[in-house]
């Protein structure tokens, strides 16, 4: 190499900064710039920087020469070899095209959507890896709007509010909270278990579920502590409630799991919620279950956004759900369903007291409550494409513990 | 079935089992039948390429040295057949505080020096060599303090170089010898705060271990294995975690140009004598 050649390599000067406190990433800045088989000029006067570069270059596979005192550095491409062979996995935006994988596959690994992996890379055997099987295209927004809409149960509730009920009615309350809890008992685990078994790759389901998953911890926490206000232990817990709950748990497909659970369960329970909003004796009550009802909407409109976009992908697909329900209701046709505390307690809640003319309202009440039940899951299984007289079927099969 | 080649190593940390379960099966997949011999010292490795126990021995720079007189003594021969690139052109470094006060390998005069194991040759063997060759000789002209750890390791065990960088920032001693690249990674390790050292001195330069063949090993199967260690290549996802494990980007043909300064100081500081024979008393492995 000549003296002039020296002149046109790109140079850079590290000074007095030892590669011992960090001068290498000038150094990799400076090969950034230049092509692989380029070279590098580099000079320093910290004391023994010839040593640790050469010690550097060596460890990277960088050939290095001195020449008059300046250390040439040619840039190899060994590390190129990381990417040889790499897997893309497509990208970090869900609105791009392809960006979001039909089939994720193991050897994506924990890797953000979008990262290039490396080749040889473990893998990792996540059960739900198709996307038909777990996605909904406004799943971001609606984890967007989960986030916004977190609530804090020590500011957004009033747990001094004034109130005395008696102590029949305390009792009926801390009976429907102990059926609530066991019901948000299942709202939380189901999403739970599908979490651990989802594809990284599929972020905002993973989001979504993430997120309801921490809503429904949130309800137990504030149903228990409603229950507990007057100094109350939870009640009756029914084996037809439990058995009822039990099949959303035994359910292993993610879409049939999310239709009972979701659009018909959780869609039942906010009917529930907007009832105690309106018609429970206290104000705590009162305030838990609008704020509850809030976040179980979410719920429901992402189980309806999922299983629209499945249907409409596999019209077919509408045939399991239907069977689904039925054998859901075949499973429970030994159990009573809704248990008759529950029942009686919410009669009570919404009379308020023991007169006949309250308790008529509260009866008068819980009818209505029925009705607007049944109502809502036809309206949704209609919109999910299901033709009128099986929507009707279906809508009454569902169970009678609501969820 | 063939005999298979079988090669010794020594097992300075558990990783050597991995790396060398690795290559095994990499030969194998190659048909090329393949084993291994792991031994607690490079003294014992040496010595069973002369009884026939192993084909090739993964010999530390000491270890080719000792070999290649023993088979001098013989009549034999043995040969350097490859080596990794990270060994190729190593210095170590006499290191010192940053405040300190000396700036060249005269200012050692009076002062302690660490070193590390005895049969280390980059932090022993070669830097007693490197002050001798000054006119520095130790016990006369300044106080060599050793940082021995797993004798018969060959200084492989990177412990004693860390022990003396501990002790130089802890000002128990003046300046510490160490391989560059420990330097650097003592640096990363945070063992030597960034800047609070400086180099005064740097060996020559010198190579670290090969692929050293037993008398008598197989002409066709010693080819085969250089072969096949030609072509492991880090763009190969299957065998670059064994040579990230091992330390190397390519393996390359071995060569004897690089060990001139150890073989000297291994006469000048009497470690083996010409046939290849133990003269060093303090030294258990
Ligand atoms: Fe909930
Ligand atoms: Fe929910």
């Amino acid at each position: 190499m000549t003296a002039k050649e020296i002149f046109l390599s790109p140079i850079i000067d590290i000074e007095n900064l030892g590669l011992d406190a960090g001068a290498h990433l000038l150094i990799k800045h400076g090969l950034n710039k230049i092509p692989v088989g380029g070279e590098l000029l580099v000079t320093g006067n910290a004391p023994g920087w010839q040593a640790q570069l050469s010690a550097w270059c060596r460890a990277q596979g960088h050939p290095l020469t001195f020449i008059e005192g300046k250390a040439q550095i040619t840039r190899s491409d060994i590390h190129a070899g990381r990417c040889r062979g790499a897997t893309q996995t497509g990208s970090a935006d869900p609105k791009q095209n392809g960006a979001v994988h039909e089939h994720a596959w193991p050897c994506y690994g924990l890797a953000a959507r979008g990262a290039t992996v490396e080749a040889g890379a473990p893998e990792y055997a996540f059960r739900l890896n198709q996307k038909h099987e777990v996605w909904a295209d406004n799943a971001a927004e609606l984890y967007a709007q989960a986030v916004a809409a977190q609530w804090n149960p020590d500011q957004a509730i009033d747990w001094n509010a004034a109130f005395e009920l008696p102590d029949e009615v305390e009792n009926a309350v801390a009976q429907v909270m102990t059926y609530m809890i066991e019901n948000e008992n299942a709202a939380l685990v189901v999403p739970a278990r599908f979490l651990g078994q989802m594809h990284p790759h599929f972020r905002e389901v993973q989001a979504v579920l993430a997120i309801q998953v921490a809503d429904e911890a949130r309800h137990i926490d504030v149903f228990t502590r409603r229950l507990r206000l007057r100094g109350r232990e939870p009640a009756l817990s029914t084996a037809g409630g439990q058995a009822s709950l039990k099949t959303l748990l035994d359910e292993t497909d993610f879409s049939i799991a999310g239709f009972l659970l979701s659009v018909l369960g959780e869609g039942t329970f906010v009917s529930l919620l907007n009832f105690l909003h309106a018609h429970a004796p206290d104000p705590v009550t009162r305030q838990i279950a609008r704020l509850a009802a809030i976040d179980e909407g979410r719920h429901v409109a992402f189980g309806m956004a999922h299983l629209l976009r499945r249907l409409k992908l596999e019209p077919e697909f509408r045939t399991r759900l239907t069977h689904a329900v039925e054998t859901r209701n075949d499973a429970l046709s030994g159990t009573s369903g809704l248990n008759e505390e529950v029942f009686d307690a919410l009669i009570l809640l919404a009379a308020g007291e023991f007169t006949p003319a309250a308790i008529a309202t509260g009866y008068a009440r819980v009818q209505t409550l029925m009705t607007d039940m049944a109502e809502g899951r036809l309206a949704r299984l209609l919109r999910l494409g299901f033709e009128g007289k099986t929507a009707q079927r279906l809508a009454a099969l569902h169970t009678r513990n609501f969820m | 079935m063939t005999r298979p080649f079988v090669m010794g190593a020594v097992a300075y940390a558990p990783k050597v089992v991995t790396i060398w379960e690795g290559f095994k099966e990499y030969f194998r997949a190659r048909d090329f039948e393949f084993d291994f011999i792991l031994y607690s010292n490079y003294e014992r490795q040496v010595e069973a390429q002369f009884e026939g126990a192993i084909d090739i021995a993964w010999n530390s720079p000491l270890a080719w040295v000792r070999a290649e007189r023993m088979a001098r003594t013989r009549g034999q021969s043995v040969r350097a057949v490859a080596m990794r690139d990270t060994d190729c052109d190593l210095a170590s470094v006499l290191v010192v505080r940053g405040d300190s006060a000396i700036s060249e390998v005269s200012a050692l005069r009076g002062k302690i020096v660490g070193f590390g194991a005895i049969d280390s040759p980059q932090a022993n063997l070669i830097p007693l060599d490197h002050l001798r060759t000054q006119g520095l000789v130790a016990g006369r002209d300044y106080t060599a303090r050793r940082f021995d750890v797993l004798g018969g390791k060959h200084g492989d065990h990177i412990g004693g170089e860390r022990d003396a960088a501990l002790s130089l920032m802890a000002g128990e001693i003046d300046a510490a010898w160490m391989i560059d690249g420990n330097h650097l990674a003592f640096s990363r390790e945070g063992v030597l705060p960034a800047g609070a050292t400086r180099i005064v001195a740097r060996t020559g330069a010198y190579d670290h271990c090969n692929f050293t063949t037993s008398p008598g090993a197989s002409e066709e199967q010693v080819a085969r294995f250089v072969e096949l260690l030609m072509g492991m290549a880090w763009d190969d996802p299957e065998v670059r975690p064994l040579l990230e494990l091992e330390g190397l980007k390519a393996w390359r043909i071995g060569r004897t140009s690089g060990y001139a300064q150890l073989a000297r100081a291994v006469d000048d500081e009497r470690f083996y004598d010409s046939k290849g024979n133990i003269l060093v008393t303090d030294y258990r492995y």
